[in-house]
């Protein structure tokens, strides 16, 4: 029965070959890198009963249980969905989507990353594509979840907007901006937008209330970290509402699916054909049509 | 200038330590003070500078001023409001 094994097959459910013979490590569905303690629970009940009694965690915030009999795959799916936890995919696909904790946790974040990213899930998540896709999605320039190393990377910023009769000159925004974009002129706060990355650290430190910020997503394509080493690009400027968002990022699985080759990363695909096609088509995205 | 004018009862260098011990510090010493007391908090330009005052900020203190000492060195003013 053994020999019979289709491992593409098993791959797509999240099932990796191991090096022993007819034991494979089995990839769970997470996302935005939160469990329940009920999913924990029946994770750590597997991996004692199924594995061998521990847990790996992937880079992406992903958890797989090595050591699982290929015989009895079945019998540990059906104990892992009692629990509520199912198993995640593998190969050329959209992938487990990451994110930070966010604005609803850290005092930092400008976006809902978890909504998000069960928002992106429930759009994407499995879908075969030329290759793997990746998306990740974090609060704030701080970029703890790395955006840009994804397919697709979403972050969080602020767009401002300066309330003159609120501001009385304090100066902490002035030095609270790492990017040297605010200075002090007559008692004003002058900004040039050219050195602003929206990271929102002049509103959340000004004690007058005097900047308000408006969330947006900082969308960066073509991301890649493994073999190969690359940092999405910026093709749009910040994007304030969802409807948007998704166009683009459907605008940008399109593409891929209809441009690259089969087996090919959507960041060898931009550089087969040169980033502008892929840009007109985000940007006619962004601006609202369809083509 | 303006950071002359203003009068604070007690004061504290936090200037020889680093982030985020600087904040502790920072805390600590308006702990000691009473509702509506100013304290005027000397820290180092960079990291101090750019993260001690949001972070009093977030604490639910009242900022007055930051005053640049041109030697390196900001001050800053917090007016203590206790916490409700
Ligand atoms: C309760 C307060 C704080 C907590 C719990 C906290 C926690 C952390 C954590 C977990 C990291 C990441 C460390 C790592 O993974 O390398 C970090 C980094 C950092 N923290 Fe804090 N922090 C606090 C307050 C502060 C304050 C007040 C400052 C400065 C005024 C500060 C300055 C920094 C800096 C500069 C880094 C970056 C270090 C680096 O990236 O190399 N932190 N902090
Ligand atoms: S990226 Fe920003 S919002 Fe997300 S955890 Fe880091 S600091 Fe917080
Ligand atoms: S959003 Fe960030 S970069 Fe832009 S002005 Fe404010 S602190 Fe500076
Ligand atoms: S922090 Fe607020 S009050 Fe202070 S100078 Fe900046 S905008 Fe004005």
């Amino acid at each position: 029965m053994a020999d019979e094994i289709n491992y593409a097959e098993l791959k797509k459910g999240g099932f990796m070959k191991q090096k022993q013979k007819g034991f494979g490590s089995l990839r769970l569905k997470v996302i935005g890198g939160n469990l329940t303690a009920e999913n924990i629970k029946v994770i750590s009940e597997v991996a004692e009963k199924y594995g061998r009694g521990y847990v790996h965690m992937t880079s992406r915030q992903g958890v797989e249980i090595p050591f699982i009999n290929v015989e009895q795959l079945a019998e540990v799916k059906e104990a892992l969905a009692k629990g509520g936890v199912q198993t995640g995919v593998c190969g050329p696909r959209v992938r487990t989507v990451t994110a930070c904790q966010g604005s609803e946790i850290c005092p930092s974040g400008c976006i809902d990353t978890y909504t998000l990213a069960k928002e992106l899930d429930e759009r994407y998540f499995g879908r075969e594509l030329p290759h793997k896709f990746k998306f990740g999605v974090t609060g704030c320039q701080n970029n703890c979840l790395k955006a840009e190393e994804n397919d697709v990377g979403i972050k969080g910023g602020l767009s401002l907007e300066y309330k003159d009769d609120l501001c009385f000159s304090c100066g902490v925004c002035i030095k609270a901006c790492r990017t040297g974009a605010l200075s002090l002129v007559d008692g004003k706060v002058i900004l040039d937008s050219s050195k602003c990355n929206n990271c929102g650290r002049c509103v959340k430190s000004c004690p007058a209330n005097a900047w308000i910020g408006t969330p947006g997503y900082i969308v960066s394509f073509g991301g890649t970290f493994g073999n190969f080493i690359y940092q999405g690009e910026e093709l749009v400027p910040i994007i304030e509402d969802k409807e948007t968002l998704f166009r683009v990022t459907d605008a940008a699985i399109e593409y891929f699916e209809e441009n690259a080759k089969p087996g090919e990363r959507f960041r060898k695909t931009i550089e087969r054909l040169g980033a502008d096609g892929l840009k007109e088509k985000v940007r006619k995205a962004y601006e609202g049509g369809e083509e | 200038m303006a950071e002359n004018e203003i009068l604070f009862d007690e004061e504290i260098d936090i200037t020889d330590v680093v982030c985020p011990v600087t904040f502790v510090k920072a805390k600590v010493a308006l702990e000691e003070l009473d509702d509506g007391q100013v304290i005027a908090v000397r820290m180092n330009d960079g990291e101090p500078v750019q993260n001690v005052p949001r972070s009093i900020k977030e604490e639910g203190h009242q900022i007055l001023k930051l005053a640049d000492n041109e030697d390196g060195t900001y001050t800053l003013y917090v007016r203590k409001v206790e916490e409700a």
